[in-house]
């Protein structure tokens, strides 16, 4: 391509740009940029007819680069990219240019200057169209196989669901059973059911599949590679095996938070024995019929504070659960609920609520800036009572602490050994809150259950089985396509210095032992440039954005023309 | 909604109803009608000159009649499948034989007033379900005034006026005298958590309520907001610290409380009283806006679609699934997920949605039903 031909569209998206930004003025202005050839506007450049027309301007005016102004490339970049390749022009000789949610849509109350700054952003997107290069879409194959990280009930329902759908599945577990917290249950809400008949029937339909392979007692070594290509080393005591794995789900959910007894003074006084947690109170009523008269549950006991600030979600239900458990085999027993906010949400729950209410519960507020106390001499919690204004007095012979699930001690091995981030409690961190809430941010790693928050066992299965989804998909479809903005390093300039791949947050990048020189897997990297900024040689840089594509797009930022 | 309408494997059906499903898991026949829009769908490029020039105007539903539509009309201007419609109930031409205007403006030549309902047959292995919610009336709850007093309003009401592309262009302009809200004053619990209404809690409008008080302090620096609640429900991942920065980033004041009462002073300026259950005083506060967090309901048409389906509805109303199987409906073959089946928010429908799709999966991949039986 010698001369330099730029088309560009400019957008009116309905009124949502067309409203605050005079289109028809920022396509005259394009019209005057070096290497526009052609300028037209668009009312949905987007739209059939809109594609239509690009295309027609492509074919008509033998364009080789083309600029879109409009929406965002979220959104529409594919479809302007189709349109490209179309017309036989190269998808990355396209440029997308958003004066929408970067203009119009901020600048509602500034017309005018909102049409200066598109027709600067236009200024810009058009001074880096100069320098676009060809790319092409890589296809990697995709180990049609999968890896399930955690053997509790989110690691076994996705196993389940893998191997359902006839995928090949390994599922490995640290501890010596599957099961997680509910091997320590005794009944589930809000069923009623046995917790370990639960898991039995859970587990036994999980060993009905002959492609499913369980290894418990073991963990992970390491983890290399990327989507559809994973290699991974187990161990189990001394001996290691190796796994190839396509895609992950990690399951490896969280534990209750046990306080250090010899702090309990700060604690309650917890004491592990008069003075306990929700969970061991679950191994005391598998063990037989509670005998104490007169329990208080203190709830949110370590959580809601401000070290730990958030709610965990399950401990106010556990505690309903348990609460009626023993009232329901003695109602002579004063069982009380000590509480911040009843967290009964939904519709099964706060039924449960209403029948703890009536089976003779008794249910107490405390506000956390008087946080209710236990006196062990006494044997008495005392609770600052809001509505009568003073402190009331709740003997005891079993006081129950609801604690929260906290992450466990080794989730930062995990995530570094997967490369996957958490959140400050040591809670996975998923890709998008709202929108991906089962996706990292590296491509072919999944998350469901506890790892990710505090849930119940209902949102772990609907997780579990919806990140099962998402892991099976790369496997199905056999392959992955990988876009080509990615890192590339100028082997002459590269000093070996391994800055690169301490940096590199995707573990994409690697100093090659023998060359001496930083290598990139086009499949791991995503091209965000934190390598390059970091290079002290300057030896990296992205494709697509070259430092000639962004300086050249950045100097039109700041020069009229 | 791009990313679905984008999709080369997804056949999307809109302004469509499911008229009748039959057969079993692995081979259902569902019929739909797919209902005319008068408008040519391939023509169509929702360019809006014929909403523009259309002389009927009704109120628009999606703004909760905050705002008004044309006849001819976009459900919403990012609505996808982008392509305009006719309301036959309300066009002159369907009315009284005469107008045809947007006709004459249609450039494309798209609208097409013989266009019929379409009858189409599909035949699938699996059904999801994901028909979400409706919000309820808060009419008949007369202590609220709702309905009454023109400055109180519901959330989703509020959601559309505060909405940059809703019908007051994001300003929030109260009903009575388009006067900026100021002094904002949410309710709870509004039909929920009651056994004389919906027993149950709806889940999100705690959290709701907390970001529309942010939003009205980010439109409105002077905004001040009262949230009015029983227990405040914040569980979600990340929702504590959320709550934390409201009160104090965006000064928005929790008050546990029961409100009472509603009335209203000479300048339409509702009046919040209540018991402020942690002192047991009864206050009042004046406020220039208040936002009812109504209970999210089942669908009125549920029960109908539940007949369709073969399906069972629980006692709330939603459709009916067992806690441990939380996509699969009382018929094999058939999933749910969304609001549908019982409260959810954003993030747990997506995952649930997931997850509904990984149980229609396993119905269509395993060919048969043996893995069903989990
Ligand atoms: C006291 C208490 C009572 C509860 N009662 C109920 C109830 O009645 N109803 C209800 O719905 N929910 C209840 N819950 C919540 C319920 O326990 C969780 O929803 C459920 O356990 C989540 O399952 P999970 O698989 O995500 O996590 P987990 O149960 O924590 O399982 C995670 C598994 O991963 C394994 N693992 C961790 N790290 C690794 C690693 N590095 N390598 C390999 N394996 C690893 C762990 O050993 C464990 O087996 C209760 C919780 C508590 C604490
Ligand atoms: C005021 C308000 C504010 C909220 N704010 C937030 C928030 O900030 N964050 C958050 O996480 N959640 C929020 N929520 C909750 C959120 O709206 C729900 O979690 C979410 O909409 C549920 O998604 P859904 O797809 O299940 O249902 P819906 O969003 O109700 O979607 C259902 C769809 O199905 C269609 N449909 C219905 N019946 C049929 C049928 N018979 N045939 C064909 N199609 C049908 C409907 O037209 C609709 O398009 C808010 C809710 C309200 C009321
Ligand atoms: S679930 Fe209940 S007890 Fe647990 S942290 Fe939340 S409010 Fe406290
Ligand atoms: S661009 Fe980002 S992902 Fe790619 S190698 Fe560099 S640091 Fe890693
Ligand atoms: S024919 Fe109907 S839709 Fe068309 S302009 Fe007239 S009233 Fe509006
Ligand atoms: S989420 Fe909050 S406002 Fe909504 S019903 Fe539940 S407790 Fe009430």
């Amino acid at each position: 391509m010698n001369e330099l031909r730029i088309g560009v569209f400019v957008c009116n998206c309905g009124t949502n740009i067309g409203g605050f930004i005079d289109v028809p003025a920022v396509a005259e202005y394009a019209k005057t940029l070096k290497g526009v050839v052609f300028a037209q506007t668009n009312l949905f450049s987007c739209s059939e007819s809109g594609t239509t027309s690009i295309k027609e301007a492509i074919r008509e005016n033998n364009l080789n680069r083309v600029v879109v102004a409009a929406c965002t490339p979220l959104t529409h970049e594919p479809t302007f990219r189709a349109a490209c390749m179309e017309e036989g022009l190269n998808q990355f000789l396209f440029e997308f240019v958003n004066i929408r949610e970067h203009c119009s849509w901020v600048h509602m109350q500034q017309k005018e200057l909102a049409t200066e700054k598109a027709k600067e952003l236009v200024r810009m997107g058009v001074a880096r169209a100069a320098f676009l290069e060809t790319g092409e879409m890589t296809d990697v194959d995709v180990i049609p196989s999968a890896l399930v990280l955690g053997g509790g009930i989110s690691g076994i329902t996705a196993a389940t669901a893998l191997g359902g759908i006839g995928i090949k599945t390994i599922l490995v577990e640290k501890e010596k059973k599957l099961g997680g917290i509910l091997k320590d249950l005794y009944k589930l809400y809000p069923t009623g059911e046995d917790a370990s008949k639960f898991l039995d029937k859970k587990i036994k339909s999980l060993m009905k599949f002959k492609n499913v392979e369980i290894i418990t007692s073991t963990e992970i070594k390491t983890i290399e590679g990327y989507i559809g290509n994973y290699t991974v080393t187990v161990k189990k005591g001394e001996k290691e095996k190796e796994y190839k794995v396509g895609s992950i789900v990690l399951a490896t959910g969280a534990v209750s938070y046990e306080p250090d007894k010899s702090k309990g003074k700060d604690f309650f006084n917890f004491d592990g024995k008069k003075i306990i947690s929700q969970f061991q109170l679950e191994n005391k009523l598998k063990k037989g019929a509670i005998k104490e008269k007169n329990i208080v549950m203190i709830l949110c006991a370590g959580s809601r504070t401000p070290e730990r600030i958030y709610c965990s979600r399950i401990c106010c239900m556990t505690s309903i659960k348990n609460a009626l458990l023993i009232k329901k085999a003695n109602k002579d027993t004063e069982v009380t609920i000590v509480y911040r906010d009843l967290q009964t949400y939904g519709t099964d729950y706060e039924e449960e609520l209403r029948k703890s209410k009536q089976a003779g519960i008794r249910f107490i507020r405390y506000n956390e800036v008087k946080p209710p106390t236990v006196d062990t001499k006494k044997k008495s919690v005392m609770v600052y009572h809001e509505l009568l204004g003073r402190d009331i007095e709740l003997p005891y012979d079993l006081v129950v602490l609801a604690t929260p699930l906290v992450s466990h001690a080794d989730v930062e091995n995990i995530s570094q050994k997967l490369k996957v981030p958490v959140d400050e409690h040591g809670f996975f961190l998923e890709a998008h809150v709202k929108l991906r809430p089962l996706e990292f941010a590296t491509d072919g790693i999944f998350l469901c259950g506890c790892a990710h928050w505090p849930a119940d066992i209902t949102e772990s299965i609907s997780q579990a089985l919806g990140a099962a989804s998402k892991a099976a998909i790369p496997l199905l479809m056999g392959k992955v396509t990988v876009e080509p903005i990615i890192s590339y390093v100028d082997e002459d300039k590269c000093s070996g210095c391994g800055i690169c791949e301490e940096n590199c947050p995707y573990g994409a990048i690697k100093k090659d032992p023998e060359k001496k020189k930083a290598t990139v897997t086009a499949v791991i990297c995503k091209g965000c440039g934190i390598c390059a900024t970091n290079c002290p040689e300057q030896a990296i840089s992205i494709k697509h954005y070259k430092p000639e594509q962004v300086f050249a797009q950045l100097e039109a930022a700041f020069k009229e023309e | 909604m791009m990313e679905a309408g984008r999709h080369p494997n997804i056949n999307l059906l809109a302004y469509s109803e499911v008229k009748s499903v039959k057969g079993k898991a692995g081979d259902f026949t569902v019929k739909v009608i797919k209902k005319a829009r008068y408008v040519n769908e391939t023509e169509c490029t929702a360019c809006g000159k014929c909403f523009e020039k259309c002389p009927k105007k009704v109120p628009n539903e999606f703004d909760m009649g905050h705002g008004m539509r044309k006849a001819i009309y976009l459900h919403f201007p990012q609505g996808i499948p982008a392509i305009a419609t006719i309301d036959k109930d309300n066009c002159f031409y369907f009315s009284t034989g005469k107008c045809r205007v947007c006709e004459k403006f249609c450039e494309k030549k798209a609208i097409d007033f013989d266009q019929k309902d379409e009858l189409i047959t599909l035949r699938s292995g699996a059904i999801v379900v994901a028909t979400g919610f409706d919000v309820y009336d808060p009419t008949h709850l007369t202590q609220y005034g709702y309905g009454k007093y023109k400055n109180v309003i519901t959330a989703l009401e509020y959601e559309r006026l505060i909405c940059a592309f809703g019908p007051k262009k994001g300003e929030l302009k109260r009903p009575s005298d388009e006067k900026h809200a100021e002094v904002l004053g949410y309710i709870q619990c509004v039909g929920s958590r009651s056994l004389k209404d919906n027993r149950y809690c709806s889940s999100v409008c705690c959290m709701h309520a907390t970001k529309e008080a942010m939003l009205a302090k980010e439109h409105d620096p002077k905004a001040k907001s009262y949230i009015f609640y029983t227990d405040f429900r914040a569980v979600g991942k990340g929702f504590q610290k959320y709550i934390k920065r409201g009160e104090e980033d965006y000064g928005i004041k929790y008050i546990r409380s029961r409100v009472a009462e509603i009335t209203e002073d000479e300048e339409k300026n509702p009046i919040i009283w209540y018991e402020d259950t942690v002192s047991r005083s009864v206050k009042r506060k004046k406020v220039d806006l208040v936002v009812l967090a109504t209970t999210l309901v089942p669908r009125k048409d549920a029960p109908a679609l539940a007949k369709v389906l073969g399906i069972e509805l629980d006692d709330c109303g939603f459709f009916n699934t067992d806690p441990f199987t939380p996509t699969d409906t009382t018929k094999k073959g058939i999933f749910v997920c969304g609001y549908c089946q019982g409260p959810l928010d954003i993030p747990e429908s997506v995952a649930q949605a997931s997850a509904a799709a990984e149980r229609a999966a396993d119905v269509i991949l395993a060919g048969s039903l043996c893995s069903q039986e989990r």
